[in-house]
């Protein structure tokens, strides 16, 4: 059992797929203009990592070895596609602020790299744990810095206002602030990692 | 001329990297040597332009024929995933010296967000290139891919060219490597939004 927590917590912190392992920086990026948009995000990406890992798990046996990462990213596409009709239908807003974003997630090389690294050689409970484990992990990086960005750039988290407007400093809403703000959360995050060795 | 404005656009106002944001992990991985970053930037233009006409043309002729643009996602990840093999595949037959200069870049490209990206946006989006808002045609795409190519390609030896720099000096320790990158990179964004509004 502690075998399986341990598959489950290790995206989380130790292998955060953003901050340690610096994965899938685009939809990072793009999206982190406010709390919201970055939990959206990594939650619709959470959705395909997860099945796509169940999938992939369950399938490990028919694909042969020399087609498999085509083979992976139709499975990976399928669920893309799924995420994406239903955002449309549902949550048109966010789906609209995300925009190009929600396709990508085919691209996006945790998807594929847990697929190949993880599901392709294990049973299908513990592919589930990893890819929820890692997509929470993905979770967490968005909303901590979508949070940080919407504070610094808005005064607000989650729509909530915590800082005066006069406080509102655009920059890192735009582009510039998301290099920034990631620049400086890694560092903070390897600091951390150096104290504890 | 509106060929010129597209290019301009695209290259300068809304620049593939620093404005959106696609195909960082690629412009923070092969980075670290202006040659490497040249050696990408014109394996992307290759690869790009060619998936974006190809993936236009799929798109025009199949999948909106058959009513199946929902599947746009699907078939063009596939498409560039046959394409990149496909041009690999060539080059190491026709020419050699190409292969080997561009050769380790190629499979990187599948996953590069920029050239899925771009052959999603000029087939599902409006632009507005000389006045009224039209769905971009062929010879408008593949100007659009080109720039966004050559967009990319100058970013990353800009960029390289500056982590060449970085390398000699000695940053706080846990700024080393990435995060020093990330606020580099930040603040050659900033540069670049000095261009909005140009076109």
């Amino acid at each position: 059992m502690s075998n399986h927590l341990q598959t489950f917590t290790k995206g989380l912190v130790k292998e955060n797929p953003i901050l340690v392992l610096l994965l899938g920086c685009c939809p990072t990026l793009a999206t982190t203009t406010s709390a919201i948009n970055g939990m959206s995000m990594g939650l619709a990406t959470t959705f395909v990592l997860v099945l796509s890992n169940i999938f992939i798990s369950l399938l490990k046996g028919f694909i042969p070895d020399k087609v498999r990462i085509p083979c992976f990213i139709v499975v990976i596409a399928s669920f893309v596609t799924i995420v994406q009709l239903v955002m449309q239908a549902y949550v048109p807003d966010i789906y609209a602020t995300l925009g190009l974003f929600i396709p990508l997630i085919v691209v996006n090389c945790i998807v594929l790299g847990r697929a190949e690294a993880f599901a392709s050689k294990n049973p299908v409970f513990p592919s589930l744990l990893d890819g929820l484990g890692m997509g929470l992990g993905f979770t967490l990086a968005l909303t901590l810095l979508g949070c940080i960005r919407e504070l610094l750039g808005n005064g607000t988290i989650f729509s909530l206002r915590i800082l005066p407007e006069t406080a509102n400093m655009l920059l890192f809403i735009l582009p510039p602030g998301a290099f920034i703000c990631l620049g400086f959360v890694i560092a903070i995050v390897n600091k951390f990692k150096k104290e504890s060795h | 001329m509106k060929y010129l404005i597209i290019i301009l656009s695209t290259i300068l106002v809304n620049n593939v990297i620093f404005s959106q944001f696609l195909g960082i992990c690629p412009f923070l991985g092969t980075s670290k040597k202006t040659s490497t970053a040249m050696g990408m930037g014109a394996a992307v233009l290759f690869v790009l332009t060619l998936a974006t006409l190809v993936t236009w043309l799929t798109n025009q002729y199949i999948l909106i024929p058959l009513n199946l643009t929902f599947l746009q996602t699907i078939a063009f990840i596939l498409i560039i995933a046959a394409l990149v093999q496909m041009v690999e595949i060539i080059l190491k037959k026709i020419s050699p010296s190409l292969y080997t200069a561009l050769g380790v870049f190629l499979p990187l490209i599948t996953t590069n967000c920029a050239v899925l990206g771009v052959s999603l946006t000029v087939v599902t989006k409006e632009f507005n290139y000389g006045g009224v808002a039209h769905m971009l045609s062929l010879g408008e795409s593949i100007i659009y891919a080109v720039g966004i190519a050559l967009g990319f390609a100058m970013a990353l030896v800009i960029f390289a060219g500056i982590r060449e720099h970085i390398d000699l000096m000695e940053p706080p320790k846990g700024m080393k490597g990435t995060p020093i990158a990330l606020i580099t990179a930040g603040i050659l964004a900033m540069a670049f939004m000095g261009f909005t509004g140009v076109v």
